[in-house]
């Protein structure tokens, strides 16, 4: 049996990689929310990010903060231009395709970063590179910092979406893009708009991993396991996402823990697990088409 | 003799009773036309036959057959063909290709068989292809036959989707508006198959219709519903002169 | 223009209906069969190696082209098949045997998978597939006693029927043989209520259960024939590579085939054969590349994957259709002319296909 302190200390660390893994998946759900694509370069949008936020703060001497809000800007442009100049063109085409394409952008983006800023893995500085004691358990503050960060970004997004004017034309035009349209919603800027919304939020989420995990060009592969949290928790839906990736975060270090011989795969069976009993996820979200 | 038995059938969703306690009996051989304005329920009742859903109250028989108890893709077994109110067909096949696939129940399937094409499997392709042949020139589209769907119009998308339905020799033929979105020419058309249909055939038709004026030349009788609720039964002209009928169409009379 | 008469019903069953067809076949079939005596060795095992990605392609294409479920794992398949097939031949058991028994295998474990995937749809599907793949790799580098783990398992020799097929040429006429039984095979899998059950379950799932397919049966079956004729293609990969090691199956490379299929053309064995001549070029092509960039650009690492992303987006954009799509145009056009119009092939107007209701 592990002592008690163990277990609390894995705990926590599970709960913050689940929050990390959330702050990922929050990414995903928005794009697929709103254009049902699933973007399976989110995660390299994250990796690039966290070497945006890298760039800004030592080429230009700005300080965390400034450089994450820059490198949020110049990333969610970036996300803008992604859809206004490639997705929107290929609406409706196979699912395979869009997959792929997606996947391409992972290449591209991998690629690029390793050209710009090389193969090997480089740190951020950030505030919170002191450790803090709970109850005897002793944890790095970076990883309190994903738990508070994600706890603000999601309350931030529920009121952007519930409260802002924007927010909500953005769910007008998710659930029905032809009934936002006639009632003057520009759908197509704001698909747009969420893709940068989403690149933004993973700018967020690669600078606040970064001093746990390090930055390199693989860095994005948390990605998938983010998906799997998400899809664990039902797609589609914010708090299922979260639900799903706490879940899966939790779990991890447990099963690594238990089972060092198969470290790294627990997420995966556990996604494999939930979906053979429930298909759909543990909160469905889809409907029957009407005939 | 009835075929189709309908007894007590009810749906919710979410609380809105898109059918509610309906009942109806169709004879092997007629016509029957179901009416409504829209959103009264007419094609969840095919819906609900096809077991696309599940029915909250009510049975559903068909011949001997209770239908509750059969798969949806069963129900074809049975002798129940359907079509959709936006067709769907399989875009990306030609319109053999589909009509085939509604030879699908009929023809012995076994994957490592086909895989290598082995004794017999050309013979069996040539008879069905045989059958859908007659339907071919039933419903005049021999200059389809080689188009993807995807580059049909509309009006032959619709006689495909009624084509492939006859391909599976249905005895109980469900059509969820076949005359929606086609022209008055296109309309008469449709008027003389389904006549076709049921004296060449002896299939016995269900359909949901607006277009009355097709329903008054084809239907024996006619169910009227609203809002999920009985209205009316009868022939189309005792239908047409229901009060109650006119009065879900037309608004109370000032 | 070249007008058919149809006169038979046969004409649409057989798989090469028009003249053309039949000729140009042919001549490929000759020309492959005959390759061994104008190529050398080297030559001769790249054209190999082109065969088993064939193979794998048409693999993939069968779930992913004709019944329209992705997925992103398929190398596990090819491990499993190069794997099982190098174990069985270790332990003895005859080239012939071992064949047909790792396809069984593969395709068991294929439609164990199509079991828990044939309720899930779309992105589910390639995650959890992606999933499978990553839990495959663990599984073969951790099972150590059997696979030789991380250290790599050495394939034995080729030998059938006591004779080693250690020529080149030998291997060769091994690959050809397998690839021209595969791509038969399929063929007539699309002639037969089979295939079209599977192009019926990719179009549409509703109208495909109103007709009698058994959706979910109809997956099963083309995950098992999938996963079968991959691990085909795994058996002949293991013969070329004479070395496996987990990583050889991992995520890139179940890219790599998903790459070859879209570029290919999604739906036809004509892409998956197109798909397959492509990624084996795509090395040459970059090897030139290499020479014309200015050496800043061309030492990078990263210029590979790079290209590879590049390719996808401009297909994906330009030519959804793949190289296949291409290629009919380009026969259309010889047929018309000189009555060709960009008109001839207008891309449909598409939708937005909706997922979250179904």
């Amino acid at each position: 049996m592990l002592p008690i302190d163990d277990v609390f200390r894995l705990t926590l660390i599970g709960i913050s990689q689940g929050c990390a893994y959330g702050l990922v998946a929050l990414g995903f759900v928005l794009i697929y929310k709103a254009t049902e694509v699933v973007n399976f370069a989110h995660g390299d949008f994250m990796m690039f990010g966290g070497f945006a936020v890298l760039t800004f703060s030592e080429s230009f001497g700005l300080g965390f903060w400034p450089s994450l809000l820059c490198a949020c800007i110049a990333m969610g442009a970036a996300g803008f231009l992604v859809d206004a100049l490639i997705m929107r063109r290929i609406i409706g085409q196979s699912q395979a395709s869009v997959f792929i394409l997606t996947v391409a952008f992972g290449f591209i983006l991998r690629s690029a970063a390793g050209m710009i800023w090389g193969w090997n893995p480089v740190s951020i500085d950030t505030p919170f590179d002191n450790e803090v004691t709970i109850a005897n358990v002793t944890i790095g503050a970076e990883r309190l910092a994903i738990i508070a960060a994600t706890v603000v970004l999601c309350t931030a997004l529920y009121l952007f979406f519930s409260r802002s004017r924007l927010g909500i034309a953005m769910q007008a035009s998710a659930q029905n893009q032809l009934a936002a349209y006639y009632m003057g919603i520009p759908v197509r800027r704001q698909v747009s708009l969420v893709w940068a919304l989403a690149a933004a939020i993973a700018t967020i989420a690669g600078a606040f991993m970064a001093p746990i995990t390090q930055l390199d060009t693989n860095t994005g592969f948390i990605g998938i396991k983010a998906l799997a949290g998400a899809i664990v928790g039902g797609f589609g839906s914010i708090p299922g996402t979260l639900l799903g990736c706490l879940l899966i975060g939790v779990i991890e270090p447990f099963a690594d823990y238990f089972f060092p011989s198969i470290k790294g795969v627990s997420a995966y069976i556990v996604m494999l697990v939930v979906l053979f009993i429930r298909p759909e996820g543990l909160i469905v979200q889809t409907y029957m088409k009407k005939v | 003799m009835s075929s189709l038995v309908v007894k007590n059938l009810a749906i919710e969703f979410g609380g809105v009773k898109a059918v509610d306690d309906v009942s109806f009996e169709v004879e092997q051989g007629e016509t029957f036309a179901i009416i409504g304005p829209n959103g009264a329920g007419k094609s969840t009742i095919f819906n609900l036959i096809s077991r696309i859903y599940e029915p909250s109250a009510g049975s559903i028989h068909y011949g001997e057959k209770n239908l509750l108890d059969v798969a949806p893709h069963r129900v074809i077994d049975t002798g129940i063909a359907r079509t959709f109110q936006n067709i769907d067909l399989f875009e990306q096949a030609t319109v053999l290709q589909n009509l085939l696939v509604g030879r699908h129940r009929r023809m012995s399937q076994n994957i490592l068989r086909d895989f290598v094409f082995f004794a017999g499997c050309r013979a069996r392709e040539r008879e069905h292809r045989r059958k859908v042949e007659d339907v071919i020139d039933l419903m005049e589209i021999a200059h389809y036959r080689d188009q993807l769907i995807s580059d049909l119009p509309y009006g032959a998308r619709k006689n495909v989707e009624l084509a492939r339905a006859l391909c599976a020799e249905p005895t109980l033929l469900l059509l969820d508006e076949p005359a929606s979105g086609l022209n008055q020419e296109e309309t008469d058309d449709v008027s003389f198959w389904l006549n076709d249909i049921k004296h060449d055939l002896g299939v016995t038709i269900v359909m949901v219709e607006h277009d009355m004026g097709l329903v008054g030349r084809v239907a024996d009788r006619v169910l009227a519903i609203n809002n999920g609720k009985f209205l009316s039964l009868g022939t189309p002209e005792e239908v047409r002169n229901d009060a109650a009928v006119q009065q879900a169409y037309l608004g109370t009379a000032a | 223009m070249q007008v058919i008469f149809k006169t038979s019903y046969n004409q649409d069953i057989n798989i090469l209906s028009k003249t053309g067809q039949y000729i140009r076949v042919t001549l490929l079939v000759l020309a492959m069969l005959t390759a061994p005596l104008y190529l050398d060795v080297y030559y001769l095992s790249e054209l190999g190696m082109l065969l088993v990605y064939v193979v794998a392609g048409v693999g993939l294409m069968i779930l992913t082209g004709f019944t329209g479920q992705v997925s992103f794992g398929h190398a596990a398949f090819l491990g499993i098949g190069a794997y099982c097939h190098s174990i069985l031949m270790s332990m003895g058991v005859p080239f012939f045997v071992s064949l047909p028994a790792t396809a069984l295998f593969s395709g068991l474990v294929g439609m164990l998978l199509g079991r828990s995937a044939s309720k899930m749809h779309g992105f589910y599907l390639a995650v959890a597939t992606l999933a499978f793949l990553i839990i495959v790799e663990t599984l073969i580098g951790e099972w150590t006693d059997v696979t030789g783990g991380y250290a790599g398992f050495s394939v034995p020799e080729l030998e059938i029927f006591g004779f080693y097929f250690v020529e080149m040429w030998q291997q060769y006429y091994v690959d050809l043989g397998v690839t021209l039984f595969v791509l038969w095979g399929t063929a007539n899998l699309l002639r037969s209520p089979s295939g079209r059950a599977f192009l019926a379950v990719r179009d549409s799932e509703l109208s495909a259960r109103s007709l009698g397919v058994n959706i979910e049966w109809v997956k099963i079956q083309s995950f098992g024939i999938s996963a079968a004729v991959t691990g085909v293609a795994g058996v002949l990969l293991a013969h070329h590579l004479l070395y496996l090691s987990p990583e050889t199956f991992g995520v890139l490379e179940s890219l790599k085939l998903l790459l070859m299929i879209v570029v290919g053309g999604l739906g036809s064995i004509l892409g998956a054969v197109f798909g397959a001549i492509f990624v084996s070029l795509l090395p040459v092509a970059l090897s030139i590349l290499r020479d014309v960039l200015p050496d800043e650009i061309s030492q990078q690492a990263g210029l590979e994957p790079m290209l590879f992303g590049f390719i996808i987006v401009i297909f994906v954009v330009f030519e959804p259709d793949g190289i296949s799509g291409r290629w009919r145009k380009l026969l259309h056009f010889f047929e018309t002319f000189p009555y060709y119009r960009k008109a001839s092939f207008v891309r449909q107007k598409s939708y937005l296909k909706t997922e979250r209701m179904r």
